[in-house]
């Protein structure tokens, strides 16, 4: 049977393709490409290590700080030094800064505009929708774009500018704080807050953190009109759409943790499956790389053992993607894995009902924006003028170190091997490839692959509307895919 | 047809070799935001890959349509490098769907388009993606690094005679962008708004230094020596600010940021072949103790002379505040009482 392509897919962050096998108005077999190499682990063998900083977030224009705080902490893992509570407490704001601001380009400018395709005219809630999502002509976009930018001068503040900071370093922040920055990032966030509670949430980020069930959501959404906010309106049109039954993963999710508050991270490390929580152990990471244009494929290799040598002409390769794997298992990672993980109750039952989905996915990104911006404001006042926000110590001749984080979209790895002073080994694994993971040698599809099997295809389309839900519910991003 | 169309200032913005962080960067538009900026200009996005809806087919129909003609192409903007390799065949990206290496169609698009621009420096230079041994074979549009021997050539000329554009930057400060597209737009551009390597003389015509909030300590010589210092940074910490072409320090990013403000280096990324500085980008390299890089325009023998004499003449509250994260000596005032 020959393969249907969908691609060039946008609203990816990159280039991505992905091909299926449809019957019966079904998909039933899906296979991801990534499309892109450019090779970074390749660029960075032989550099000074602290080149890290300035080759990594520019791996992505996107996740540029998650790069960076990454590689801070591979860094910081070889030097054996931590950051004063100054500079957590910087880079903390720094990355949620990010990640909100991701959250909400994916929100408004990546998931919502394929509501209002033509495909949906005929829905009740197409006209609504529409003029509030439409790509470029809707009103949402006319009013997420300044409040955004505005948010993003929290980086002007920390980090000098986005993307692409140098600010970020293994002891801490490179840009000290006085009482007039933190008052001016009281008052951005202020700003923010009140942009989230009238316009995405229509009710205070406090209500929202305080549901507990799907119940309690319902009962919280049946209290408004369905286009009272942007939640709401999404709400309505998961329901219509069922998207609770669109796009069904493995349910093993994976957080690596984040925001580390003085020993404690705000979100926790671990491993969901099977309805519980258990201990990450980062030991059983394995690259596979049977099915990528990537040479040495014999024995999937922990990232620290890891190589990243292209073949074009790999046999049985369609991608450029590796597949990574957890002590052999495909494991989904975002906002939805890092939050049923770190046990958000609303999270919990909806995982527990029924698993990862699109609404879910969706719900969940919602979520984590109201928690990090409660949690910014507790940072904030944690910025301590006149206290340092940077630890320096040199960095070894020899050593080894791993960096892990979580960038909006999932989880994100650094490992590294330096040797006489510069980089011999430098491995990456970023969230989408984590997701958007080719077959590996035992031919168990990625992620994706699993969630796309059973989308609906409508009669004479050529992009399947589903299929695109599907693929954008992960929040992709290609460029740190491959890198 | 729409209007625009009509008007001939249609736009098709492409990605390939890079991170996308340009897109990113132009979201933070300000003053107006980037739609509406675009608007006032009456630009039409034929597409952009994070703001249109199309996907798939309905995008390979237009790339057609464009190809054959159909649709007038008045502005190519390419974002990330353009990928030779491996061995020349443009395999390291194939653009999804299509079967056709991206190289091929930013071939085939340039010499339709009236005006082909480059965005950052990824797709003017190569950039980042170039760096270490280069394994993707990346080059600009019209550059390769600093020679004009990248993907179109020497000779290319876009539609409207003009040279490619080079909005050179990693990333690029969206309003570098937004402002070229307006002189564009407007039929202002013209040879001379470009420099000697295709960037717009706008902001390549300014130095970072300028503006530079260290400038007191570099007048004075009083230099950090670790990151957060508030010294200045070229002479231990690897800063180009005074070689580097851009008025990152006078136009300012995400409202009031900056390199320098951000307290690190500058590293010349307006520049060709920045990514590969041959030491380590936070480090000055220095020959006898004198940084080997020296100021734009400065004759080594005066910068030598100064620089000593500056040091010598360094106020104590400069030498301490210079190794220091936090002001520790505010300047002398008349009015104050007291040591």
């Amino acid at each position: 049977m020959s393969r249907h392509i969908v691609g060039p897919f946008n609203r990816v962050e990159g280039d991505l393709e992905v091909q299926l096998e449809i019957t019966a108005g079904q998909v039933r077999e899906a296979w991801v490409v990534s499309p892109l190499y450019r090779g970074f682990e390749e660029i960075l063998h032989g550099k000074d290590p602290s080149d890290a900083m300035v080759y990594t977030p520019r791996i992505c224009g996107i996740c540029s700080v998650s790069q960076s705080v990454a590689a801070a902490a591979a860094l910081a893992d070889c030097q054996g030094v931590m950051m004063p509570p100054n500079g957590e407490a910087a880079v903390n704001l720094i990355l949620a800064n990010e990640n909100v601001a991701d959250h909400l380009t994916h929100f408004y400018l990546f998931f919502m505009p394929d509501f209002a395709r033509e495909v949906y005219a005929a829905e009740s809630w197409y006209p609504k929708i529409t003029e509030r999502f439409k790509a470029i002509s809707g009103d949402a976009v006319k009013q997420v774009l300044p409040a955004r930018a505005e948010f993003m001068h929290l980086m002007g503040l920390l980090a000098g500018k986005w993307p692409h900071s140098l600010a970020i370093q293994p002891g801490g922040t490179t840009r000290s704080v006085e009482i007039q920055e933190r008052m001016r990032i009281g008052s951005i966030l202020f700003s923010f807050r009140r942009f989230l509670e009238s316009a995405l949430f229509g009710d205070s980020l406090e209500n929202i953190l305080a549901l507990d069930s799907l119940d309690d959501l319902h009962t919280w959404a049946a209290q408004y009109p369905w286009d009272h906010s942007d939640f709401c309106r999404f709400l309505h049109v998961a329901s219509a759409l069922k998207l609770d039954e669109l796009g069904k993963g493995s349910n093993t999710f994976m957080s690596n943790g984040v925001y580390p508050c003085q020993g404690e991270p705000l979100f926790k490390r671990g491993l969901w499956e099977g309805n519980s929580v258990s201990a990450l152990d980062p030991d059983k990471i394995r690259e596979d790389l049977s099915h990528s244009w990537m040479s040495h494929r014999k024995d999937p290799k922990h990232p620290y053992e890891g190589i990243t040598i292209p073949d074009a002409d790999a046999q049985d390769g369609y991608t450029w993607c590796k597949a990574p794997r957890l002590d052999g298992q495909v494991v989904e990672v975002g906002a939805l894995a890092r939050q049923v993980v770190n046990g958000h109750p609303l999270v919990r039952d909806l995982v527990r009902l029924n698993g990862g989905n699109v609404r879910n996915r969706v719900i969940a990104r919602l979520l984590e924006i109201a928690r990090v911006v409660v949690a910014m404001e507790d940072w904030t006042q944690e910025l301590t003028p006149g206290e340092p926000c940077c630890n320096n110590v040199p960095m070894p001749e020899e050593a080894m170190g791993c960096g892990m984080t979580e960038a909006a979209r999932g989880s994100l790895g650094h490992w590294l091997k330096i040797k006489n002073g510069r980089i011999l080994n430098y491995q990456i694994i970023s969230p989408t490839t984590w997701n958007f993971s080719p077959r590996d040698a035992q031919g168990t599809p990625g992620a994706l692959e699993q969630a796309l099997i059973g989308a609906p295809v409508r009669k004479g389309e050529k992009d399947p509307v589903a299929v695109q839900h599907i693929v954008r519910s992960f929040d992709p991003c290609m460029v740190c895919t491959v890198h | 047809m729409t209007e625009s169309l009509k008007r001939g200032r249609n736009l098709l913005w492409l990605q390939s070799g890079g991170c996308g962080g340009c897109s990113m960067s132009l979201l933070c538009a300000e003053s107006p935001d980037v739609l509406t900026t675009l608007d006032a200009l009456g630009i039409h996005l034929l597409w952009h890959p994070s703001l249109s809806e199309t996907s798939g087919a309905d995008l390979r129909d237009l790339l057609e349509q464009i190809e054959a003609g159909e649709i007038p192409l008045d502005i190519l903007c390419l974002e990330g490098s353009v990928l030779r390799g491996p061995n020349g065949t443009g395999k390291f990206h194939m653009m999804a769907g299509t079967g056709r290496p991206m190289m091929e169609w930013v071939n085939t698009l340039s010499a339709l388009a009236k005006h082909v621009v480059a965005v950052g420096s990824c797709a003017a230079y190569g950039g980042i993606t170039a760096a270490g041994g280069n394994p993707s074979d990346a080059c600009g549009l019209q550059y390769d690094g600093a020679e004009k021997t990248g993907l179109l050539g020497e000779e290319f000329r876009a539609r409207s005679g003009m040279p490619v554009v080079n909005i050179a930057g990693c990333p690029t400060h969206p309003n570098w962008v937004t402002e070229t597209l307006m002189q564009i737009a407007a039929g202002q551009w013209t040879e001379q708004d470009m420099d000697e390597l295709g960037r717009p003389r706008s902001y390549a015509d300014h130095l970072v230094h300028h503006g530079c909030p260290r400038n007191e300590y570099y007048e004075f010589k009083a230099s950090a020596e670790k990151p957060s210092d508030l010294g200045c940074m070229m002479e231990h910490m690897g800063c180009l600010g005074t070689q580097a072409h851009a008025d990152c320090n006078t136009r300012l990013w995400n409202g009031q940021g900056s390199c320098q403000r951000g307290g690190y280096a500058c590293i010349n990324c307006t520049a060709p072949e920045f990514e590969e500085p041959g030491h380590a980008f936070n480090e000055t390299p220095k020959i006898a103790g004198i940084p080997v890089g020296l100021p734009t325009d400065m004759p080594k023998a005066w910068f030598v002379a100064l620089a000593s004499l500056s040091k010598a003449a360094t106020p104590k509250r400069l030498k301490e505040n210079a190794v220091a994260d936090h002001i520790r000596i505010s300047p002398a005032s008349r009015f104050r009482k007291g040591p």
